[in-house]
């Protein structure tokens, strides 16, 4: 007989689950695997709720195992370390983002690539090597493999920074990738959320110009004075969209509702990139004559590998980068979850685990 | 009053132009301008058969400027030269493809992208700085200012070489640009006509793996045994489509009419990158996930600017690399554009203008 989630493992584990596509979560008991030799345990302080978070306890995407802990951008402070780990010692600030395995034997592995192996495991809703399901970060204790864990340096807040483990790397490795991360370079983010707001950062720090493009213009003193954005755009204007033609090196597209992306085709120069990160669950339209006739590109791009993770987020200390968050207790999730559906926070919730998770059991 | 085609230019010259969107091409009286100081004249020999030519007679994209001549992929011989001309002595073989001018002064122009400029002016059905439109290369003679015309190899024979002009750039330009040349890696080509037959061949030279794929099982033996292909896959089998996909680091996807690019980015790997180079005339469905989980890429291309064709012509020459053609004389261009629209044509015609246009 299968092994309940509480016995599976031997060390007890405590958080929230949804137990079906209603995306209701609630506390739920469970274990995690004894600490193997290259292993790092620590106690989660703080975990960011990612869009993709609600995407899954919600199952959109078909993929989802119940009872699924979410969580994928989740700090805390290491409380053990097996005997041949080298990277991180008991007390350290760390941190576990997207991906807590691969294969590390295929070209995408050895290039630092884990994200992309055909082996790769999820952090949540994912099947382990031992077989069993991986448990996220809306919970006490955490576990991974010494190649996952990534170091926090001191002087980051630990809760505004858990959003870089998901957020902050899926804008910091296209703008490294497609040659955009550049000074001078003319840079627009469509959408303002938690991923546009961490890519205006991003963006600025890189030395580029940065344009925020959203279809509210409420969103406007927020981008200009507070995120430091060069200027704004409002998508919905012709005549400031008709203005702007052909002004931008690259557009990275965090929107994942269905959208026209012919617009902004047109926003690019000649040569210029567009860059999908939130996907969309239809095709788009691809209107090819603006295409060819200005050499331009649409790609896209998800999260990044161990490596560059890590560069990120030492890059993110020494600039001062960290999200803009609104610090919620355990037992508000459903309502944060409830209020990320409709865009409502600026920009990222992060739950305050290490204050709120142990009373809530 | 404006004046007529044949007023408009001092120099008479002949040629087949459509009157309307039927698309029928008939011989046609018009003339060229003076050859300037920084012109050249070139007496045409061979004037291939572009694909865009048979959309532009037929008005398929809407902005076609009636009479118009065709014609892109010109090979011909200097017959005057201006005063400030340095690169090219009468008597000299040349080219002209898709574009004949430019501003020079925006950036792509500096950077020799003259294609990209957004006031490039093309060979036929464009406004010519002295605001009249200029005609293609199913005619007698062009009047061509010097840095837009091309030194044709004397080792590349003019008939085959002449739908490198279009064919050949447009499919070399972004195998450069996209770096799709690194020995060793997975080429798919989609489409075998004008384009993909050229696309193979440049494949080989640049030391990739290429497959071939295409709707028509009838087309393997042609990929293979006389193009050189690796191997050909039929994407309207869906056994053999599943088993080809995350095997390709690149696709040339040179297919003009409206089609599906879910099950090319799945033949992708990692990374992989699809550049479109045919002109649907109504847009494409694009699927956002394969794109971000796969960091995949679709991309555009548009022939390319002087310096890379004159590059890309001297490749060819280094590498044997022309066209497979059929040889028409002009007076079989209709027949040629019918069969064209039909795909019946290996891989291209080219019009042997010089032995077969007379008025």
């Amino acid at each position: 007989m299968a092994k309940t989630p509480e016995e599976e493992h031997p060390i007890k584990a405590v958080g929230w689950a949804a137990r079906d596509s209603s995306g209701v979560l609630s506390p739920f008991k469970f274990s995690r695997r004894a600490t193997g030799e290259k292993d790092v345990r620590f106690r989660v302080l703080y975990c960011g709720i990612c869009h993709s978070d609600l995407h899954m306890v919600k199952n959109e995407w078909g993929t989802s195992i119940y009872p699924l802990v979410p969580g994928h951008e989740i700090v805390g402070e290491v409380t053990e370390v097996g005997s041949r780990v080298k990277k991180v010692k008991v007390g350290d600030k760390v941190g576990v983002g997207c991906v807590v395995g691969a294969c590390h034997s295929c070209e995408n592995c050895n290039n630092d690539l884990e994200v992309y192996c055909p082996k790769m495991i999820l952090s949540y809703g994912a099947c382990y090597y031992d077989g069993t399901v991986t448990y996220g970060g809306y919970s006490d204790t955490m576990v991974a493999d010494e190649r996952y864990i990534l170091r926090f340096p001191e002087n980051m807040p630990l809760d505004a920074a858990a959003p870089l483990l998901c957020a902050g790397i899926t804008v910091y490795s296209p703008l490294k990738y497609y040659g955009l991360a550049e000074p001078g370079k003319h840079i627009g983010v469509v959408g303002l959320g938690g991923l546009g707001h961490v890519g205006v950062k991003f963006a600025k720090a890189f030395g580029a110009k940065v344009t925020v493009i959203s279809t509210s213009s409420s969103k406007k003193d927020e981008a200009l004075e507070h995120l430091g954005a060069d200027s704004f755009l409002l998508s919905s204007n012709q005549e400031q969209l008709e203005a702007s033609l052909g002004t931008f090196d690259g557009i990275l597209d965090t929107v994942s509702a269905m959208h026209s992306i012919l617009p902004l085709i047109g926003l690019l120069k000649s040569h210029g990139k567009l860059v999908m990160l939130g996907a969309p669950e239809k095709p788009l339209e691809l209107p090819v004559f603006p295409l060819l006739m200005g050499r331009k590109m649409v790609a896209g791009s998800a999260t990044g590998g161990m490596k560059e993770i890590q560069e990120m987020i030492d890059f993110a200390a020494k600039h001062n980068i960290t999200a803009d968050i609104e610090v919620i207790p355990i037992d508000y999730v459903n309502k944060a979850m409830e209020r990320l559906a409709k865009g409502d926070v600026r920009y990222r919730f992060v739950i305050d685990i290490g204050n709120s998770l142990a009373s809530s059991n | 009053m404006a004046k007529s085609p044949e007023e408009e230019h001092p120099q008479k010259a002949f040629g087949w132009a459509a009157r309307d969107s039927s698309g029928v091409l008939s011989p046609f009286h018009f003339s060229r301008r003076e050859n300037g100081e920084e012109d050249v004249t070139i007496k045409i020999l061979y004037c291939g058969v572009c694909h865009s030519d048979l959309h532009i007679v037929k008005n398929d994209w809407g902005f076609t400027r009636f009479p118009v001549v065709p014609g892109h992929e010109i090979v011909g011989v200097v017959t005057k030269t201006g005063k400030n001309v340095k690169k090219f002595k009468v008597g000299d073989r040349v080219g002209v493809g898709v574009l004949v001018g430019s501003c020079k002064k925006c950036d792509s122009c500096q950077q020799d992208l003259e294609n990209y400029c957004p006031q490039v002016i093309f060979t036929y059905n464009s406004l010519y700085h002295d605001g009249t439109i200029t005609y293609g290369g199913y005619s007698d003679a062009v009047v061509v200012e010097e840095c837009y015309v091309l030194r044709f190899p004397d080792n590349l024979p003019p008939d085959a070489g002449a739908p490198l002009l279009c064919a050949g750039i447009t499919v070399y330009s972004p195998m450069k640009y996209y770096g799709m040349t690194e020995p060793g890696k997975h080429l798919g080509v989609a489409g075998l006509g004008g384009l993909g037959h050229v696309a193979v061949k440049f494949g080989k030279a640049f030391g990739l793996r290429v497959t071939v794929i295409s709707t028509s099982p009838k087309k393997e033996d042609e990929a293979i045994n006389r193009l050189g292909a690796d191997a050909f896959l039929v994407s309207s089998d869906p056994a053999k489509m599943k088993v080809a996909m995350g095997t390709m680091d690149y696709i040339i996807d040179t297919v003009s009419a409206v089609h599906a690019l879910a099950p090319l980015l799945g033949l992708l790997k990692l990374n992989g990158k699809l550049v479109t180079l045919g002109l649907p005339d109504k847009p494409l469905e694009l699927p956002i996930f394969p794109l971000v989980l796969g960091r995949k890429l679709v991309g555009g291309s548009d022939v390319g600017g002087m310096k890379e064709t004159q590059e890309m012509l001297d490749f060819c020459a280094e590498h044997g690399i022309t066209a497979d053609i059929e040889l028409i004389r002009m007076e079989n261009v209709n027949m040629a554009m019918e069969r064209l629209a039909k795909s019946d044509v290996r891989y291209r015609f080219v019009i042997d203008v010089a032995n077969s246009l007379s008025q």
